[in-house]
């Protein structure tokens, strides 16, 4: 039988914001234990949330990026639920009303075509504290420093067809909120995770399968191998006669093993109901005008225009667009080097290759644009050949030097272009190569563009790389046919 | 604390001899405040009146849970040298003694439970702050019903709070405490909380002026929270005009309390002379009606003829749904306290059980524990409001009703100024005599739960004693109409005396 898959997604995306979604304490990421909460985040009795009015802009810019609408009137509600990390007993969240309504993401499918992603909600909720359940000697241990900050959870609709799609979903979001800022997106300190709902049905029918939903992923990779297993598993569960359950799952990146949580007979009555604390916020009509000034370039504009003005690739400008960090850092770099083309293949080569094997981001890149445009100024004129400039960019990466000119300079790589020069270590070449001159010679036309690869390699070697190609080809030619 | 034997104290703290008439302790705050203005009397001095007279008295009324006698008198000399300073303002050197839900820094901060027992409040309530900042003094943290969940102080940790005028007797909840030191004169005010006539009904059972302001105008950082919505805070005095004293230091706009209003704080003592004529009293016929005590309803009605003296007109007016303010607070009231309390679970701060064997546990015994029973009736009952099949039939259908309470009055107000009444159906009960019947227990707060309810402010002052128990008028205002009620409650004591009356304690 041909299976379909059914995925739909909640993401918890953590706002930047300097401080809590409901008290004045930092949200910074890293510090020890409980020293970031404040009596707010602790749940002591009598203390009162006040809304972080940041948070509510930065859902508000959230629901602009994506095309939705926002709700005026925002009602938070308490979650209730018992657990250790949960300071107050309760987690203070969005059912009813919640603050961005329907809209829409757009993915790049495999074959090019573009596939619109229905939102159906997201609201703003603040995240609980942290069990820690290692290093205690059969106790838990619990640090409140990350209660409290303020998430936006983007519930899709279930319109999501494979683990692929679901992956060019979580980036193109990813995406969305780092160039809105709203977001740092680093995921390996959970700036955003994923839970995902997944189904499958017999290909044609209409009615969706039971699903499961498989929690708190916080990277792609996890979340598409996720997906796979659950699939599998539920095909070959139904394939062998069995049903699926309806309940929450685990899924472990490390091992690869995915568990049963609880089972829906299990799930917690949540009794919500709106926080007596808070009032509702009212979202007047200036706000939301004064908002859509500030918004930014979104990256499907962006990807558009870097079409439109620099002749990219629809690839090429998907991947430059896709975050406000590598836009930015590929814009300057055009500027700095006037070559739109070398820019996106050096950023997209060499530097994502040396700031992935370093696990840099690309804000924080020691080759800067400056310097990145200015190195493929060299290459442009002739000045290095691009083998050269992947020693020049070593050298830069490496702080050597902070130009491309000073490396060459240093290192003494400019490239031979003059012809007596080349001309000469041509005939060394040859003359020390007379067999490999005869079997060119009386070699048929065809494999005659092969071979001369070997007199290039020699000549280059001679030069020790610094004689321009284009030049000691052209000559060769000459020579060997002459 | 070891009670002096009466032959041991000091005359002076007695006010049923004669040798001293009309003691320091027996004044007023404004009073007060004149002779620590004039140096007739240092805050040292008066604050050790108090204290002295607490150790004398209070091990049988038990309106205390915590006496901060080192800390009250370091707070006393500082205020006495702010007022040598020439800073002083009506609260400075004044003694008075806070309802144990405030939170107090460094000082234990109960909320009448063993939950709490061991909880020493890291920060401090804006109200108590306030008063810290006025440089009044903190004689003590006082008695409640635990949580703020009751109407005769019978349910405390720390054991029950008799009323000053009749051992016997209830004082009233859940600010029992407040409402026994201050009829004891035992503190020169206290601080109370009202969520269904906490303040209110003790008020009225001790015979004290106790006013509950408009939900907003008092902040309620720092309070343990019983019902959100509903929990406001407010003076227990022996005079309205005290009250606006201690309002005028209470009141006010709180950005860490959303739900605290910015809304102008006037001079509460400036329009307490106001004549009332032509004031519009409307009497609420549902007020009146079966269930009242018929001395209680005298006691009223003769107030009343008071009022009309003063130049008031009377007529009668309707709350139609009046009589469903009692379920629909009773499941509004546990349904937030069901919410409020989950913090309560024996991992950060409170009771914590011995060896708990896995997380289940620690929850479970730690709450059925540290929780006593009227707290565990209104969690399980607010608990079930709002689950899941059940929230639209009892919460949304609740806060439906709540909606037409508020408009009942809305209503009302467009004929009448001020709406008047009983508290409560009877003075002060028994104790023990209701404590197997929470059910009859909740039926009389009836006169005060739709107030919370519909947020309004209300004033209780003493008007007369039935079955030789005191009884207090309710006076209900419009929102924010504070001073008014004060100038209501002040014109009233200037015609009577029944606010100057205290009980004999030895």
């Amino acid at each position: 039988m041909q299976w379909e898959t059914v995925i739909g997604l909640e993401i918890h995306v953590q706002l930047a914001t300097k401080t809590k979604i409901f008290s004045g304490a930092s949200t910074a990421f890293g510090a020890a234990p409980n020293t970031q909460a404040c009596a707010v985040d602790l749940g002591l009795p009598g203390i009162l949330p006040v809304v972080n009015e940041e948070a509510i802009n930065m859902a508000i810019k959230f629901g602009l990026g994506i095309d939705a609408d926002i709700n005026k009137v925002n009602v938070f509600e308490r979650k209730n639920y018992f657990y250790p990390d949960l300071p107050k007993g309760y987690q203070t969240t969005q059912l009813e009303k919640p603050i961005v309504g329907a809209g829409h993401v757009d993915i790049t499918l495999a074959d090019g075509s573009t596939k619109s992603i229905r939102i159906h909600h997201a609201h703003l909720e603040e995240d609980a504290g942290k069990s820690l359940h290692e290093d205690f000697h059969g106790m838990s241990g619990i640090d409140l420093n990350r209660a409290g900050t303020p998430l936006i959870e983007i519930v899709t609709e279930p319109d999501l067809r494979n683990a692929e799609e679901a992956v060019a979903f979580a980036k193109k979001l990813h995406s969305i909120v780092t160039t809105l800022g709203i977001c740092d997106g680093d995921m390996s300190q959970g700036s955003m995770r994923f839970d995902v709902n997944v189904s499958v049905r017999p290909k044609g029918q209409q009615e969706f399968g039971t699903r499961t939903e498989t929690k708190n992923l916080n990277s792609f990779k996890f979340m598409e191998a996720a997906i796979l297993k659950e699939v599998e598993r539920q095909i070959d569960l139904i394939e062998d006669g069995g049903t699926v359950i309806q309940e929450t799952r685990l899924y472990n990146g490390d091992t690869g093993e995915a568990r049963s949580m609880r089972s829906k007979e299990e799930a917690n009555d949540y009794r919500y109901f709106p926080c007596p604390d808070l009032l509702p916020v009212i979202i007047d009509d200036s706000r939301l005008e004064k908002l859509k000034t500030e918004m930014p370039e979104m990256p499907d504009a962006k990807k558009a225009r870097f079409i439109a003005d620099f002749g990219l690739s629809d690839y090429d400008a998907e991947i430059l667009s896709a975050d406000q960090g590598t836009a930015n850092y590929f814009e300057a770099t055009v500027h700095a080097s006037d070559d739109a083309k070398l820019s996106a293949n050096w950023i997209m080569g060499e530097l994502s290759r040396s700031l992935n094997q370093n696990s840099i981001a690309i804000s924080a890149s020691p080759v800067t644009a400056d310097m990145l445009g200015g190195l493929i100024k060299r290459i442009k004129d002739n000045t290095i050949s691009g083998k050269i400039a992947k020693e020049v960019f070593e050298v830069l990466w490496q702080g050597e030097c902070s130009t491309a000119d000073a490396v060459i300079e240093k290192k003494g790589l400019k490239q031979v272009t003059d012809t007596g020069a080349i001309e000469a270590m041509i005939d060394d070449v040859l003359a020390n190569n007379t067999q490999q001159v005869e079997n060119y010679r009386v070699a048929e036309e065809d494999k005659r563009g092969k071979m001369i690869g070997f007199f290039v390699g020699q000549c280059m070697k001679a030069s020790k790389g610094k004689a321009n190609p284009g030049m000691v080809n052209q000559i060769l030619k000459q020579k060997l046919d002459g | 604390m070891t009670a002096l034997s009466p032959v041991e104290a000091e005359p002076l703290l007695y006010n049923t001899t004669s040798n001293r008439p009309n003691p320091m302790y027996d004044k007023t705050i404004a009073e007060q405040s004149r002779a620590l203005a004039s140096g007739e009397i240092s805050s040292v001095e008066l604050t050790q009146t108090y204290l002295d007279r607490i150790r004398l008295f209070d091990g049988d009324i038990n309106s205390f849970i915590t006496v901060t006698e080192a800390l009250a008198l370091e707070q006393a000399a500082a205020a006495d040298q702010r007022r040598a300073a020439g800073d002083a303002n009506a609260m400075t050197g004044i003694p008075v003694a806070h309802k144990d839900l405030f939170c107090t820094q460094g000082v234990k901060t109960s909320c009448g439970s063993k939950m709490l027992d061991n909880f020493i409040a890291p920060y401090e309530s804006t109200v108590t702050g306030k008063f810290r900042d006025a440089g009044a003094v903190m004689l003590g943290k006082t008695n409640m019903d635990e949580f703020a969940m009751g109407s005769s102080n019978e349910n405390s940790h720390y054991g029950p709070v008799k009323n000053p005028w009749d051992k016997s007797a209830i004082p009233g909840g859940s600010s029992g405490g407040s409402a026994a030191a201050v009829a004891a004169q035992l503190a020169a005010g206290a601080t109370g909380t009202d969520t269904g006539g906490s303040i209110r009904q003790p008020a009225s059972h001790c015979g004290i002026t106790g006013m509950k302001p408009t939900y907003g105008r008092v902040s309620r950082w720092g309070m343990v929270a019983y019902a959100s919505s509903l929990d406001q805070a407010g003076p227990m005095t022996r005079s309205a005009e005290d009250a606006a004293i201690m309002l005028n230091t209470m009141a006010g706009f709180d950005n860490q309390d959303s739900t605290c209003l910015d809304h102008e704080v006037p001079d509460y003592t400036a329009t307490l002379n106001d004549s009332l004529e032509g004031l519009t009293i409307g009497l609420p016929k549902e007020y009146f009606a079966a269930g009242l005590d018929s001395e209680v309803e005298q006691q009223i009605r003769n107030a009343i003829a008071e009022y009309e003296k003063l130049g008031a007109n009377v007529k009668e007016v309707s709350l139609p749904n009046a009589r469903l303010c009692i379920p629909a607070y009773y499941v509004i009231a546990p349904a937030e306290a069901s919410s409020n309390l989950s913090r309560f679970d024996g991992v950060r701060f409170g009771h914590r059980c011995e060896d708990p064997k896995d997380l289940m546990d620690l929850y479970i015994r730690s709450r059925s524990e540290g929780f006593g029973e009227e707290v565990k009736r209104r969690i399980i009952v607010g608990t079930y409001a709002l689950s899941a099949g059940y929230y639209d039939a009892y919460y949304r259908k609740a806060q439906q009703i709540r909606r037409l309470i508020r408009d009942d009055f809305l209503n009302a107000f467009k004929e009448c100024d001020v709406i008047m009444g009983p508290n409560a159906p009877t003075s002060a009960f028994d104790i023990g005599s209701m404590s197997n019947d929470p059910v009859a227990m909740y039926l009389s707060d009836i006169y005060t739960l739709s107030v919370n309810l519909a947020g309004l402010p209300g004033l209780s002052v003493p008007a007369g004693m039935a079955n030789q128990r005191p009884v207090g008028l309710q006076i209900i205002g419009q929102h924010f109409d504070e001073a008014r009620l004060l100038n209501i409650g002040h014109r009233f004591q200037q015609a009577t005396d029944w606010h100057q009356k205290s009980p004999a304690l030895v």
